[in-house]
């Protein structure tokens, strides 16, 4: 499992799992994509009856940035969250993760790959404490085999690994400061902590990349300081985010880059100082200081 | 309530947390109630009492046993994983019907396929972790209430299927018209339709007490006891207890404390493990579990298989054990029976469905009847003979509160319905956790609290213990 982190060569995959594009598309864009684009999307499209939600959307994140994802309400950007982890089944284009075609993969396979993603809601697996939260993410646990948790001899292993994975689960809570909630109820925790639990909960998953959907929604002005100092931590340590978010301000503060959508299509993108700028932007958001 | 919860607020907490201990208290409680009601009776009706202590407590103990074994499979599916399903019976009939057409003689009526009872044991276990797959498939890709649907009625299916005339294999003649042996292949066989089957002994015990050669191990004890035999069933004679009842108490003691320790110790170590906490996320957030990347569909269709199996098996020593098994054994109110233990214990927590079985099958489900006994004897002492009126109109127009009681006392084994009924709102209503289901069981296969020091400097200080 933990060879999935690594990038293999786009070939070396099975053809079965690929999605109904033009096969020489896929090869040329994966060949197109320079290592320092962990994510690509390409020409994405998403339908739900007849209302288009996402309608050809194409955008890139650089290796190590922090970028931003913003729009008014209804411009789809969950929607295209939610195709580029594998939620939804997207209708059309492609989205490629590290040079390889992730469209129409299930969302534990995107997940695999180390490509990671929070909820909007902060989804808590509500009657699991906090530490059974951290210990489910880790990738390539042994004892997720039946055989391995069952049998004597073999679950001394299972035993030797959860040692090792629980002080690095210790270390994360710390690192987030919510380790005096570790035995809590995920229920238990306030609207602010578990979106802290969610994020490292995600990170336990050791990801190279995450996508943050509103993790600032309803996270009090304190507990909003904390998580932003994590995310530019991690970020210094070499982690990529792309986030999506509803307050301007702290999008412009925080991002190196800002993609804008509006209406299911991509509206603009650059730096936060040409998104404030930008004339469209501010029309979308009609006359709403940026 | 608060008797009750005075007396459980008596219990040492150290006994409250130790599950072990837990289980046995509950145990010995039970125990020493039916002891003291059958003393009572006993003493009542001019019996020996020891005999009817004896018998009472194999009884007792063995739906106990059931009980607790079933509802510790279906915490696997419910408790754990949140599968929710009610198609219990199904199953358990799968695990029993192939397992006697497995060993039945191949010139029986119905003819079976004359396997070794070890091997049609494990053979039907197979099966219906098999037949458990192939039902998962399709049904878990549904919701949960879909998934309740399609088990129950698939556990019908198999009961009607078992029912019908069609597989019965009890006309063997080719050329009879009704000629209904099931044919594969050279391999006949048959259900008994409506007349249900023979299942391979209807005393588990002679295993141990009559056993004298591998022949028998492998098809069934003749009867006549071992040198074993004779010393324990002597013993036993020497009190007044007969043969049946020791040969009934050793198989219910042996399903209670080897196949009820078993099934625990494979379920806490199935729980307790990384398997267990992916399971438990499927309970709680199935998407979230996906996003962490976790393939819960093969997860799932794995724990449905291995809970069917356990379901089966538990089938096999329950309903296999009498000797003779008809369809109408697998109605959907076994299914409920296990539900409402596993509800009473508390889902989720292995000690849990130990102790709900055992809740269930003694206070419960036989709790009622002996009650009944009891004040009949007690109202008789005082009032005479009570009347007992034959419909419920009757009672009632009657405006005779002892005719009200004689009419419950007859009819109390149906009236342990209303009874159950009334629990089952009581708990939802108050304690929808059940007894245990509040209690903290980490999903993990270490104790996750406790900090290792390896990497932490001021562990020396603390006189933490390195685990390395």
């Amino acid at each position: 499992m933990s060879d999935a982190t690594d990038t293999p060569a786009p070939q070396g995959k099975d053809p079965d799992e690929l999605p109904e594009v033009e096969d020489s598309d896929i090869e040329k864009a994966a060949q197109e994509t320079p290592r320092g684009l962990p994510l690509r999307v390409q020409g994405l499209e998403k339908r739900f009856g007849g209302i288009t939600a996402v309608d050809g959307v194409s955008f890139e994140v650089e290796e190590g940035s922090l970028t931003g994802l913003i729009g008014p309400n209804g411009a789809g950007k969950s929607t295209t969250f939610n195709c580029i982890t594998g939620v939804h089944d997207a209708d059309g284009g492609a989205v490629l993760f590290q040079g390889e075609d992730i469209t129409g993969l299930k969302p534990y396979e995107i997940a695999n790959r180390g490509l990671v993603r929070t909820f909007q809601i902060a989804r808590e697996l509500e009657e699991m404490t906090v530490l059974e939260n951290m210990m489910l993410s880790p990738r390539g646990q042994r004892g997720e085999k039946l055989v391995n948790a069952v049998t004597p001899g073999l679950r001394d292993d299972v035993v030797a690994q959860e040692t090792d994975l629980r002080e690095e689960v210790w270390e994360t809570l710390e690192f987030f400061e919510i380790d005096h909630l570790a035995e809590e109820y995920a229920g238990n925790l306030s609207g602010g902590q578990r979106k802290l639990l969610e994020l490292a909960r995600a990170l336990m998953v050791d990801p190279d990349m995450l996508l943050l959907d509103e993790p600032f929604a309803g996270v009090n002005p304190s507990l909003e300081e904390k998580l932003l100092d994590r995310i530019h931590d991690l970020r210094e340590q070499g982690y990529t985010f792309l986030l999506v978010e509803h307050d301007m301000d702290l999008i412009m503060e925080n991002c190196e880059r800002v993609i804008v959508m509006h209406q299911g299509k991509l509206l603009a993108e650059g730096s936060p100082e040409d998104i404030k700028n930008n004339e469209q932007v501010i029309e979308a958001y009609l006359g709403e200081d940026v | 309530m608060s008797v009750a919860q005075r007396a459980w607020g008596a219990v040492p907490d150290s006994v409250k947390e130790s599950d072990r201990q837990l289980i046995a208290g509950v145990l010995l409680f039970t125990y020493l109630l039916y002891i003291l009601a059958q003393t009572f009776l006993a003493i009542a009706n001019n019996a020996a009492i020891l005999p009817a202590v004896a018998n009472s407590l194999q009884n007792i103990t063995f739906l106990i046993a059931v009980y607790a074994i079933m509802a510790l499979a279906l915490n696997l599916h419910w408790g754990y994983t949140g599968l929710f399903n009610i198609g219990i019976a199904g199953f358990m009939a799968v695990g029993v019907y192939s397992m006697s057409i497995l060993a039945a003689p191949a010139t029986g009526s119905p003819p079976g396929l004359g396997l070794p009872i070890p091997v049609a044991v494990v053979g039907a276990v197979a099966i219906t972790a098999l037949v458990g797959g192939i039902a998962a498939l399709p049904a878990l890709q549904l919701d949960a209430d879909y998934l309740a649907i399609v088990t129950v009625g698939f556990s019908e299916i198999i009961r009607l299927v078992l029912n019908a005339s069609y597989f019965a294999g009890t006309v063997q003649d080719p050329e009879a018209s009704g000629y209904n042996v099931v044919d594969i292949f050279g391999i006949q066989f048959g259900t008994g339709g409506g007349q249900g089957i023979n299942t391979p002994t209807s005393s588990p015990a002679d295993f141990l007490y009559s056993t004298t050669s591998l022949g028998d191990l492998l098809y069934g004890p003749s009867g006549d006891p071992n040198a074993l035999g004779s010393a324990v069933y002597a013993a036993a004679e020497s009190v007044g207890v007969n043969s049946s009842v020791v040969n009934g108490a050793t198989y219910s003691f042996f399903l209670l404390l080897v196949v009820v320790t078993l099934y625990y110790v494979l379920l806490v170590r199935i729980g307790n493990s990384p398997f267990g906490r992916v399971l438990k996320a499927i309970r709680e957030d199935e998407l979230v579990a996906q996003s962490l990347g976790k393939d819960t569909r093969w997860f799932k269709v794995k724990v449905f298989m291995v809970g069917c199996a356990l379901m089966g098996l538990g089938g096999i020593l329950w309903q296999g054990s009498f000797g003779f098994v008809n369809p109408n054994t697998f109605r959907p109110i076994v299914t409920f029976y296990i539900f409402t233990a596993l509800i009473v214990g508390g889902a989720g927590s292995n000690t849990g469905s130990v102790i709900g079985g055992a809740v269930f099958a003694a206070f419960l489900f036989e709790g009622p009847r002996q009650l009944a006994r009891i004040v009949e004897v007690l109202v008789t002492s005082v009032f005479g003979s009570l009347p007992s009126p034959t419909t419920f109109y009757a009672a009632v127009v009657s405006l005779n509160p002892l005719a009200w009681l004689g009419y419950t006392i007859d009819n109390v084994s149906t009236l342990k319905f209303v009874f159950l009924g009334a629990v089952l709102v009581y708990l939802m209503q108050n304690r929808s956790d059940g007894l245990l289901g509040h209690r903290k069981e980490i999903a993990a296969s270490i104790d996750l609290s406790d900090r290792t020091p390896r990497k932490r400097e001021s562990a020396a200080a603390d006189g933490g213990e390195s685990d390395e």
